[in-house]
């Protein structure tokens, strides 16, 4: 007879206020198998977690049973606790009457029944449990960090500094991200570039950071500590070796297109370095826009190259590497504004998003920072800054706060000002949201200071009139129709993530939000980790932030993997199939429904009425495992179990519900 | 008792097998948002919707389950690559199967539920046991007892 402990706990009134836990105790202690059950205000804490070894020890329990909150909290605390007593971490089960009971039942009486059916499943279920022994296996001392913006450049230093290798890669030609197209930064208006651009060197020249600038990542498989990751190195069409970065090839290319790091607001050519301090300074063929590739002629840039280092037979390469840790961050892009026609954009040049300012303004952008219009190259008089374009918008947008926007619009309004002391800005806004460390006092110096002129409402139409913008709209602490006459409106457009970040999810086995932001393990308590062992997020690509919150979660991020990384060995979860050979038929129908091809045939000799015999059965590997219990199901002859889930638990766990 | 009387004190047993990664995550967060559910419903705990055999649906059929809802998650976002396409094959297969036998296919659904859908977890839940309400206690596999 089994010897099994029910403990309950009341999570302070988070469960003692909806379920009788008296009755739920005093049923457990009729169910099969229950020598024992108690309870606590709290069961997690050391008063409560000391009542369970104690009684492990003293009631001699093989089996424990915890009543508490979700497995997915606190399974792994009350393992520990039991293993801390002598019992094998695996003889413990949950029953879930918190986040399934308590939490969304409201009548009492319901709630003390369904407590007591999700106790005597979690014992039925517990009484089956065997002790599972875990097995070691060793960690690739090697990170990647996936996205080159200033999250993935922190990620990649703070893991390099400590010695172990980094493969940073970037999908564009150069690191830099987001961070490089900014102009000055809030809440100090220092420069961005001055302040990206010695950590971009930094990881150029770092010895243990491996670079990977215009590739993507192509495929992944493993497990924590042993992540196998395919890149595509797309063709850069430059011998990187040879290249001096002496940028004749640029100068002299006769083809131009829309530059993607200037918001499309100047040319570029088709092969290009997109911006001033890239790293690596090497220039790369748009091979779409490049005469050479869509109609066979020109090759200027080949005639020309000073160093030979121009190769147009250069094709996309496989890179197959692995790792222990993955950094993801990859980082925002903004809303599609083809849904907010009211606001004009792409009407009318002078209608910009917040990013265009920010190269407009900015000394290396395409006004060298001047200011001007794109329209007709004057400068602007009076600005209409309009909040939340897409953000806080439920019916069209995202209903989500992009959380920057009021921050950055306060300081395009103070560096307006001080580039034409003359203009005037006009700020439309829902709420003001200024939590941060000195943003109130650098809003308040954009009003007073700058007399940027905060108007609290919504812009109903934006449409141009002459050579300038007029802009409709309602002050809503007036209760009165606004109309301004413009020669510049910025959008605060709402940010995203990347397009394709659902598809990478898919791909590193995490999960995406409703949004498609990387979702954290934990909203509190494991920020930068993902659901997935070893990966890790950094930046916005988690949700939206600024940079000084980006840098401290990369650090964190960086601080996890480095934790993981300084591991010899891992222990593995022992809850893997299991073949049964004497039941086994070989008829292999587990090895298809296998997604990580961790079964194999083996031929096994045995002795039948004394005769040897040689037959044919699955084997399983326990490294390649993860659980997902595919085989258990497709077993016919019912041999191959998955361990802690196995057919005997989960039969035991429908018949106890059904009782 | 007549008829209406006896659906007035019916209270369905609904048996719901949800994977880990996502739908036993969305419960989870259906709880952590306080979205109530009828209390009908038992949730067992599996690794992946492939975990499921139909034995166990099976059996809960016997043992006197008037429901038994399938949950994992969506398709393409499986944790562990391919299970819920396999588990999506397997149980269309055994809903004939139940059909056949003469069970009312209302009593099997499988459900796509993320993580992040504890209103649509909550939502089905309360949608499947108002149905069952309507439809009357499981007769057919039930065990003489």
């Amino acid at each position: 007879m089994r010897r099994i402990g029910v403990f309950v706990c009341w999570c302070g009134t988070n469960i003692g206020a909806t379920v009788d836990l008296e009755t739920v105790m005093e049923k457990a202690r009729q169910m099969p198998g229950v020598v024992f059950a108690g309870d606590n205000k709290y069961m997690c804490s050391e008063i409560g977690q000391t009542l369970i070894r104690d009684t492990i020890v003293q009631e001699r329990l093989d089996r424990v049973v915890v009543a508490s909150c979700s497995p997915r909290m606190h399974e792994l605390t009350f393992r520990k606790t039991a293993a801390a007593a002598g019992l094998n971490p695996y003889l413990v089960e949950i029953a879930n009457i918190r986040e399934h009971c308590s939490w969304v039942h409201k009548d009492k009486a319901e709630a003390t029944q369904k407590a007591i059916s999700l106790v005597r499943t979690a014992v039925a279920k517990a009484a089956r449990n065997k002790p599972l022994q875990a097995d070691q296996f060793a960690v690739t001392h090697r990170a990647l960090v996936i996205g080159a913006g200033i999250a993935g450049i922190q990620a990649a230093l703070d893991i390099g500094e400590t010695g172990f290798e980094v493969d940073l890669v970037e999908r564009t030609p150069s690191i830099g991200g987001r961070m490089a197209q900014l102009d000055k930064t809030f809440p100090t208006l220092d420069c961005s570039a001055c302040i990206l651009t010695p950590k971009m060197v930094d990881v150029a020249v770092h010895p243990k950071i491996n670079l990977y600038t215009y590739s993507e990542i192509e495929a992944v498989e493993g497990y924590v500590g042993n992540f196998e990751v395919t890149l595509r190195q797309k063709a850069r069409s430059i011998d990187k070796e040879k290249c001096t970065g002496c940028g004749i090839c640029y100068e002299k290319c006769p083809s131009k297109v829309d530059g993607e790091f200037e918001e499309g607001m100047s040319k570029r050519k088709a092969i290009y370095v997109p911006f001033p301090q890239a790293v690596p300074n090497v220039p790369v063929i748009d091979r779409e826009n490049c005469r050479w590739f869509t109609k066979e002629k020109c090759g200027v840039c080949k005639k020309v190259c000073p160093a030979d280092a121009v190769d147009f037979e250069q094709s996309d390469q496989l890179i197959k590497q692995k790792y222990g840790a993955i950094v993801v961050a990859t980082g925002f892009d903004l809303v599609d504004l083809d849904e907010f026609g009211e606001f004009g954009y792409g009407k009318h040049p002078d209608i910009i998003t917040s990013m265009e300012f920010e190269r407009l303004v900015n000394a290396s952008g395409p006004t060298g920072g001047k200011l001007l219009r794109p329209s007709n190259q004057e400068p602007p008089r009076n600005v209409v800054f309009i909040h939340c374009v897409g953000s806080r918008d439920k019916s069209r947008g995202k209903p989500y706060c992009s959380k920057i926007c009021c921050m950055y619009t306060a300081k395009h309004a103070i560096l307006l000002k001080e580039k034409y002391p003359k203009s005037q800005a006009y700020v439309f806004y829902i709420d003001v949201r200024t939590a941060g460390k000195e943003f109130e006092e650098f809003h308040r110096r954009a009003v007073e200071e700058y007399g940027a002129a905060y108007l609290r409402g919504i812009v109903g139409k934006v449409f141009p009139s002459g050579d300038k913008l007029l802009v409709n709209g309602v002050d809503t602490l007036s209760n009165q129709t606004v109309e301004l006459e413009a020669d510049l409106v910025v959008l605060a457009t709402a940010i995203t993530p990347r397009r394709d970040a659902a598809a990478l999810g898919r791909m590193l086995g995490i999960g995406t939000d409703g949004h498609n932001y990387f979702v954290e393990a934990h909203p509190k308590l494991r920020p930068v980790e993902s659901h997935t062992a070893g990966i890790f997020l950094a930046g916005t690509c988690q949700g939206p932030r600024d940079i000084p919150e980006t840098v401290a979660q990369a650090g964190g991020a960086a601080a996890k993997a480095i934790a993981l990384l300084s591991k010899e060995t891992l222990l593995s979860d022992p809850c893997v199939s299991n073949v049964n050979e004497s039941l086994c038929t070989g008829c292999l129908a587990c090895l298809p429904v296998c997604p990580y091809k961790a079964i194999s045939e083996k031929t096994i000799t045995e002795k039948v009425h004394g005769q040897e015999r040689r037959r044919l059965v699955a084997e399983i590997n326990n490294a390649l495992c993860q659980g997902c219990g595919a085989c258990s199901t497709a077993c016919r002859p019912g041999a191959m179990n998955l361990l802690g889930f196995t057919n005997e638990q989960l039969l035991a766990e429908v018949d106890a519900i059904c009782l | 008792m007549s008829v209406v009387e006896e659906h007035h004190l019916f209270e369905p047993m609904i048996v719901a097998f949800c994977c880990n990664w996502c739908s036993y995550a969305g419960a989870d967060l259906a709880g952590t948002g306080r979205m109530s559910y009828p209390a009908n419903v038992r949730i067992v705990r599996v690794p992946c919707s492939s975990r499921v055999s139909p034995n166990f649906i099976l059996r809960a059929f016997q043992r006197g389950a008037d429901a038994v809802v399938v949950a994992g998650c969506h398709p393409g976002d499986c944790h562990y690559v391919s299970g819920n396409y396999h588990a999506r094959r397997r149980f269309s297969a055994l809903r004939r199967f139940l059909e056949f036998v003469g069970i009312e296919t209302e009593r099997f659904e499988i459900h796509w539920i993320s993580a992040s859908e504890g209103n649509k977890f909550a939502a089905i839940m309360k949608d499947v046991t108002d149905k069952i309400r309507v439809l009357g206690p499981n007769r057919k596999l039930r065990d003489v007892r």
